[in-house]
């Protein structure tokens, strides 16, 4: 057996635990210069706007749920909803009320998900963004509550809904409660859909895991940006399942387009225009309605 | 130190617990299994078909395990792949066309992970069952005879009613997974089961199940009978009380019923 055996090597203690999908959330830290996650070049902040794309590239940074309501909404016409909701912990998580406290001194926000009423080109519209910077945007039940309530909202008052969406997935400290956010979001979503009301999905990055196997598919209309990644099971997890390693577009915008998941992938400087378009197609109805 | 919610989901898995297909042998008559998503394929984990209880047509779906390797490789494990799910949601509309009300079994790990079932829409197959679930205008029950896992599982269990057996167990991912993604100590599994309340007692204390079905204390493989003939008796008493509910109030329920799940700091419920 000894030829299989390996030469002494000097061992590398790994890293102190940093959490993976933060260590290689793609934001842009406070600075001057950053650099490009796709392109490697090094930017000039100052030279990328509000948008936050890559002026050699176009890549698409992560933006918060803040920074993205300011390039849809209407000025001034955003009321949030719900502010002030937070997580409690049903499976009695270890340190869980540390671990949000922390998210939320680092975001500023108090879950993963800002809801609320809006206007875009003057359409009244339920507005709902999910932001990743928030432990992932993983869904527990102030998410799930959050989005139900600003889908019943919508329902109730006949308004369209969209939402930003963007996880990694349920989030497990909250345990088979989390799951059963999935199943709460998707009931609210039937009865909007019931009421023939529109309601868009735009998947932004990255919408994986529960909310890509709940309300984040099942827009009427389902919008992406470029490069993002979407899909169900984690690549690593595939990777690892299969035993090789997968191309670079596996599960990004461009993949899902390519195999029917999406309707349009929107960079973001024509974001808010793409919303009004599709808002002014739907704000009456088509003259075919039949039976009545 | 293995505990006894790690015993159980060791017992929820093994390869000699009674499958859907035998479940299904001994509850009902005149079963006869349908095939196909009409849109790509069969999926083998997936078994679904009419039958009668006690002389009444139902639709009845469930997951599929095999119980030697063979068997396995053919039912992905029990894992189903996006054709499977949407076989489910075919069999459940063709349900609700002809009134039939829809009974399901769960015994799976969760979806199946791959490259095919990543092209095929593995999410949105999901989402889709949970949404047309949600509106389905008969009525659903749903039945953990074994292991249930994640969205997977779920995907099965958006119903009126959820039971499950005494070695039955439901949790957002698996104990091992849980632990190499938050504690990235995979050999810390015991723990993860303990903590994240996956037996039935457990999920009936948290309003998650409605119902334990028992086991013989022989073993289930050894005496299905003894559990069959408890939950065919259930399943009948129920289905007669749920016939009783006009469509809307069976729908009201279903959504409250999975309404009230979640734990947070209330609000007021401001209206717009």
């Amino acid at each position: 057996m000894k030829l299989f055996k390996k030469k002494n090597y000097i061992r590398m203690n790994p890293p102190e635990a940093v959490s993976v999908a933060e260590a290689e959330t793609p934001s842009i830290p406070d600075g001057l210069w950053i650099k490009c996650k796709n392109c490697d070049k090094t930017i000039y902040t100052k030279e990328m706007n509000e948008y936050k794309i890559c002026p050699s590239c176009g890549y698409h940074f992560r933006l918060t749920a803040r920074e993205r309501i300011a390039l849809i909404a209407d000025e001034n016409s955003f009321e949030e909803w719900d502010k002030d909701m937070q997580a409690k912990n049903p499976m009695n998580y270890p340190d869980y009320d540390k671990i949000i406290e922390k998210a939320q001194v680092k975001t500023e926000l108090k879950d993963a998900v800002v809801t609320g009423f809006c206007k875009i080109g003057g359409y009244d519209t339920v507005l709902a963004v999910m932001d990743s910077h928030f432990m992932m945007a993983s869904m527990g039940s102030v998410v799930g509550e959050k989005i139900t309530r600003a889908i019943e909202r919508g329902t109730e008052k006949k308004l369209p809904v969209i939402i930003f969406t963007a996880s990694g997935g349920a989030r497990m400290q909250e345990g088979i409660i989390s799951l059963m956010q999935m199943a709460k979001t998707s009931a609210a979503l039937n009865r909007h859909e019931k009421e023939g009301l529109l309601y868009i999905s735009v998947m932004t990055d990255p919408t994986t895991g529960g909310v890509s196997a709940s309300f984040a598919s099942l827009g009427d209309i389902i919008l992406s940006e470029p490069n993002a990644t979407i899909g169900f099971a984690g690549r690593r997890v595939i990777e690892g399942t299969i035993n090789e390693k997968l191309p670079d577009e596996f599960q990004t915008a461009e993949f899902q387009l390519e195999h029917g998941f999406l309707d349009k992938i929107v960079v973001r400087t024509e974001m808010k225009n793409t919303l009004i378009q599709i808002l002014k197609l739907h704000c009456q109805k088509g003259v075919f309605e039949n039976g009545k | 130190m293995e505990n006894r919610a790690m015993e159980i989901v060791k017992k929820s898995r093994m390869v000699s617990r009674p499958t859907t297909l035998e479940f299904i042998e001994h509850i009902f008559t005149d079963f006869i299994e349908l095939h196909g998503d009409r849109c790509f394929a069969d999926d083998k984990a997936m078994v679904g078909g009419i039958a009668l209880l006690d002389g009444q047509p139902v639709t009845v779906i469930g997951v599929q395990k095999g119980h030697t390797i063979e068997e396995n490789v053919k039912r992905s494990f029990g894992s189903p792949n996006p054709e499977g799910y949407r076989k489910q949601l075919r069999l459940m509309k063709q349900a609700e066309k002809f009134h039939r009300p829809v009974i399901l079994f769960v015994n799976t790990s969760g979806a199946y992970c791959g490259v095919g079932a990543e092209e095929r829409g593995q999410g949105e197959a999901i989402a889709r069952n949970l949404m047309e679930m949600a509106g389905l205008t008969v009525p659903i029950l749903s039945i953990f005879i074994g292991e249930g896992g994640s969205g997977g599982a779920l995907a099965l269990a958006l119903a009126d009613r959820v039971w499950m057996l005494d070695n039955g167990m439901y949790a957002v991912l698996s104990p091992e997974g849980f632990a190499s993604i938050l504690w990235r100590s995979p050999e810390r599994s015991s723990d993860a089961a303990e903590l994240m309340k996956l037996t039935a007692p457990d999920l009936l204390k948290n309003g998650v199940i409605e119902k334990i079905i028992p086991e013989a204390p022989e073993g289930l493989a050894e005496n299905l009978e003894y559990t069959t003939s408890i939950l065919k008796r259930l399943l009948i008493e129920e289905l007669n009380l749920l016939k009783s509910l006009k469509t809307e109030e069976l729908l009201q329920q279903r959504y409250s019923r999975f309404r009230k799940y979640g734990e947070f700091t209330k609000e007021e419920h401001l209206s717009v």
